[in-house]
């Protein structure tokens, strides 16, 4: 009788695994908002998460109820508070004492419940290369899920909290994100204040805003046209043109930018919001009409010759058939033009000079020198990354709808 | 000889306006992209052979400074009316200089220059050429009236006009080979080009392998899905100005640089490591010693970071077009996740792989705000697409950074014939 077999060694690797890693990020955690310097036990964690994952996993897995992972929680933290010599965060626990029990239960239950799920529906016992592969790649899974939203959200996270904290403050202590919400929110969105009021914020955004609306608005213009001739009419020169429209995408704007500036110059339209709207556009219809033409293909022709034998012309058909039935691909395209232009760094860095002009991008590359404390650049950022990010958010289903349809096919 | 029945040749009436109609909607699209795109890459290619720099495009024109010299203070005082005339330009002529001014009719002409005409009050002057840098003074005698002593006017309300014909930099014939030669001859332009094909494989290979990892994450079904596929888009939504200074400060050296705190408090490093600030670090494992290139790597990582999401959406997006039959049939036969990945899932991706590898590798290779932000193209990191702006704007010389971008064309020409190659034949 071989009780204990292959799945539950690998449920003590994966316990020991988890429990350094949980360790290492919960004490960063309690770091972060604490602002002690609290130093990770990664060993004693391993250990703490080995143990519970012996005395978890050793049983079979209807017998894991909830019970028995609060004691497995209990243990977790018996053994991880042995194991650091009464330092489970690395701090005596006479600091911040309420914090560190809190956040060492919370990572003693986040590591049961991740070797739970883990090892969820096996026993301890001997298993076939399958169920070690779905174990290893629950592990995998859960590390990547781990990862993934760490690598991705702390540049955001540093971004919020340095603009809503102090510089002198900052460099003395970089690792304290605590906020003290004692000092009012004036003093708190200070940066973001003293943006729109001594920075002319109010009017970078202004700018941005109708920058980008303005393009979105030409793009759809000239794109929906084209892309529905491209897709539906029969001329000379259609295979071309629906091959060579990406190729257009793939102009580098580094290679525009200079005989732009020089023509721009000359003719005076350099320093201005309408150079800006005619170079966005020309840059966006291609891929908009690329989107586009692909959606319309998939429009039953049947309707719109339906609407042509009823007498409807061209012009009709398109107003009052094909385009309602678009309608999911046109607010893609809009997102997707309004996300590019409003983002658009390179142009607006070569043509604007006048503050009044500037948009968001700009404003923004202008506050990035040595004069400027940090915490207004960072609040500069968060103010120019939170409405695309709210209107991307919000529409995210039609975007990824559009921006898929065009190239991928089911 | 026999009459045989042959098919139609050419459009027919009906073709013709369905290709007519076509040609109308399309016209707008052809038209600004002609303008926007097409003709400024053949200006460019005209730019990188001529000697132009950034200073040289604001046109040569005529400064003038008009003045009354002389005391006027009663009827019949005399005085000069003196236009002191410059070239403004220290390198190009103007040529057929004419001015016109019209002066107070209070003051009577006693004289002018010999190249000047009177027609009542106004004043004509033929001035000829202007070379480079040139400087002169026209003189105009006058005799102060009474009734000008009485309300005397500034010479200068009425402003002395110039017409003439200015050569302008762009459009002259000066022709010259030598962008190309500081081009090729420059020290840095191998090291640059290495580091724009290092920058752009490892980007997009990279941002592919974690576009693909992330998509099987984000494929399981779990609470908080739709919240961590959007967190996961971010990168790509946020504007790179944003993004890229927050890298800056997080990966910042000096005291307040989060991630160099964060090492040095888990004990990983001694000291901060100055990540976009460093060429080279030395490497040494088994014996072997390597350059490893931090800056450049640190770049790639941000290249990565910020486009995985895309190579994701389009991943997940085919994965789950994949019919379910096959992975129970699979299922059936006892293969393991393992091998469905490997000889389900991989065979159907290749072909989206294969797109977007084609598409991210040009882009990458087009990509310039994300270097420039970061590093602004030091400590090894310059590649020619960063090149294009030193050259042109930091060194002024839009000549040279033409040529650069002349370059940087002429690749991914290349790269796009294979492009067109090997893009499925249904995908386009």
């Amino acid at each position: 009788m071989n009780r204990f077999g292959n799945i539950f060694y690998l449920c003590l690797l994966f316990g020991a695994l988890w429990g350094a890693i949980w360790t290492t990020l919960i004490t960063l955690l309690a770091l972060f908002v604490s602002g002690e310097l609290f130093q990770p036990q990664v060993s004693a964690g391993a250990i703490a998460g080995l143990i519970s994952a012996c005395a978890l996993t050793a049983l079979a897995p209807e017998k894991r109820t909830i019970g028995l992972r609060a004691l497995c929680v209990f243990l977790f933290v018996l053994i991880l508070t042995v194991a650091s010599g009464a330092n489970p965060l690395g701090l005596p626990m006479s600091v911040y004492s309420v914090g560190q029990c809190i956040f060492t239960v919370m990572l003693a239950w986040i590591v049961v419940q991740a070797i739970h799920l883990t090892a969820m529906g096996f026993g301890p016992t001997r298993e076939r290369r399958y169920n070690i592969e779905v174990i290893c790649l629950r592990f995998l899974k859960g590390f990547g899920l781990v990862g993934f939203t760490i690598a991705v959200a702390l540049p955001f996270f540093v971004m919020v909290m340095m603009s809503l904290k102090n510089q002198q403050f900052l460099l003395s202590n970089p690792l304290d994100f605590s906020l003290n919400f004692a000092q009012g929110g004036h003093a708190l969105f200070r940066s973001y204040i003293e943006l729109f009021t001594q920075y002319h914020f109010g009017s970078y955004l202004l700018n941005s805003a109708m920058v980008s609306v303005v393009t979105v608005l030409i793009t759809l213009f000239f794109a929906v046209p084209g892309a529905y001739a491209v897709a539906r009419l029969r001329f000379p020169g259609q295979y071309f043109l629906s091959r060579s429209i990406l190729l257009i995408y793939m102009v580098p704007m580094i290679v525009l930018v200079i005989p732009l500036y020089a023509i721009f110059s000359q003719l005076g339209m350099r320093n201005t919001l309408w150079g800006l709207m005619l170079v966005y556009p020309a840059t966006t219809i291609p891929v908009a009409l690329y989107m586009l033409q692909g959606y319309f293909r998939g429009i039953p022709a049947e309707l719109e010759e339906a609407g042509l034998m009823d007498g409807l012309s061209r012009i009709n058909v398109i107003r009052k058939i094909t385009l309602p039935l678009a309608l999911p691909a046109l607010a893609s395209v809009a997102l997707y033009v309004f996300m590019i232009a409003w983002n658009e760094f390179l142009f607006a860095f070569m043509f604007l000079d006048n503050v009044d002009l500037y948009t968001l991008s700009r404003g923004i590359a202008e506050l990035n020198s040595s004069e400027v404390p940090r915490q207004h650049l960072m609040a500069g950022a968060v103010i120019a990354t939170v409405p695309v990010l709210a209107l991307f958010l919000w529409f995210e289903r039609y975007l990824v709808a559009g921006l898929t349809a065009g190239s991928v096919k089911g | 000889m026999s009459t045989e029945p042959t098919p139609p040749k050419g459009l027919g009436p009906l073709a013709k306006r369905e290709m007519r109609f076509a040609y109308m909607l399309l016209l707008p699209t052809f038209l600004i992209v002609l303008s926007v795109v097409l003709f400024p890459l053949l200006a460019n290619i005209w730019i990188s052979f001529k000697p132009v720099t950034l200073g040289d495009l604001r046109a040569p024109s005529i400064l003038v400074n008009e003045r009354l010299i002389g005391n006027v203070e009663a009827a019949g005082d005399e005085a000069d009316i003196r236009y002191r005339i410059r070239n403004s330009s220290r390198k190009s002529d103007i040529a057929a200089v004419s001015m016109t001014d019209d002066l107070p009719a209070t003051l009577d002409v006693l004289g002018y220059d010999y190249r000047c005409t009177l027609d009542d009050t106004v004043l004509a002057c033929e001035l000829g050429d202007y070379e480079a840098g040139k400087r002169e003074d026209v003189i105009v005698r006058v005799a102060a009236t009474q009734a000008f002593i009485d309300r005397p006017i500034n010479v200068k309300d009425t402003k002395a006009a110039f017409d003439f014909i200015s050569e302008n930099v762009l459009l002259s014939n000066d022709f010259t080979l030598d962008n190309f030669r500081k081009v090729f001859d420059a020290s840095d332009f191998w090291p640059v080009l290495w580091a724009s094909l290092y920058y752009t494989i490892g980007g997009t290979v990279g941002a592919l392998v974690m576009g693909l990892f992330a998509a099987q994450l984000m494929n399981m079904t779990f609470r908080g899905r739709s919240f961590l596929r959007g967190l996961y888009l971010s990168p790509y939504v946020a504007p790179v100005i944003a993004v890229a200074l927050a890298w800056v400060l997080l990966l910042d050296p000096g005291p307040g640089g989060t991630l160099n705190a964060l090492l040095i408090q888990l004990g990983v490093i001694e000291g901060p490591i100055n990540f976009l600030g460093q060429r080279v670090a030395e490497i040494s494992i088994f014996g072997l010693s390597f350059d490893f290139p931090v800056a450049l790597t640190v770049v790639i990582i941000f290249e990565i970071w910020r486009y995985f999401p895309l190579a994701m959406l389009f991943i997940l997006a085919r994965m789950q077009s994949v019919s379910t039959d096959i992975y129970e049939a699979a299922e059936i036969d006892g293969a393991t996740p393992i091998q469905q990945f490997r000889f389900i899932s991989l065979p159907q991706l290749m072909g989206i792989m294969a797109v977007l590898f084609l598409l991210r590798f040009i882009w990458t290779f087009n990509k310039f705000d994300d270097i420039f932000l970061l590093t602004g193209g030091a400590a090894g990191t310059r590649t020619l697409t960063v090149n294009v702006y030193e050259k042109a704007f930091a060194v002024s010389n839009l000549g040279a950074g033409a040529a650069v971008a002349v370059v940087v064309f002429l690749i991914l020409l290349v790269f796009s014939v294979i492009f067109f190659k090997f893009s499925p034949e249904d995908d386009a």
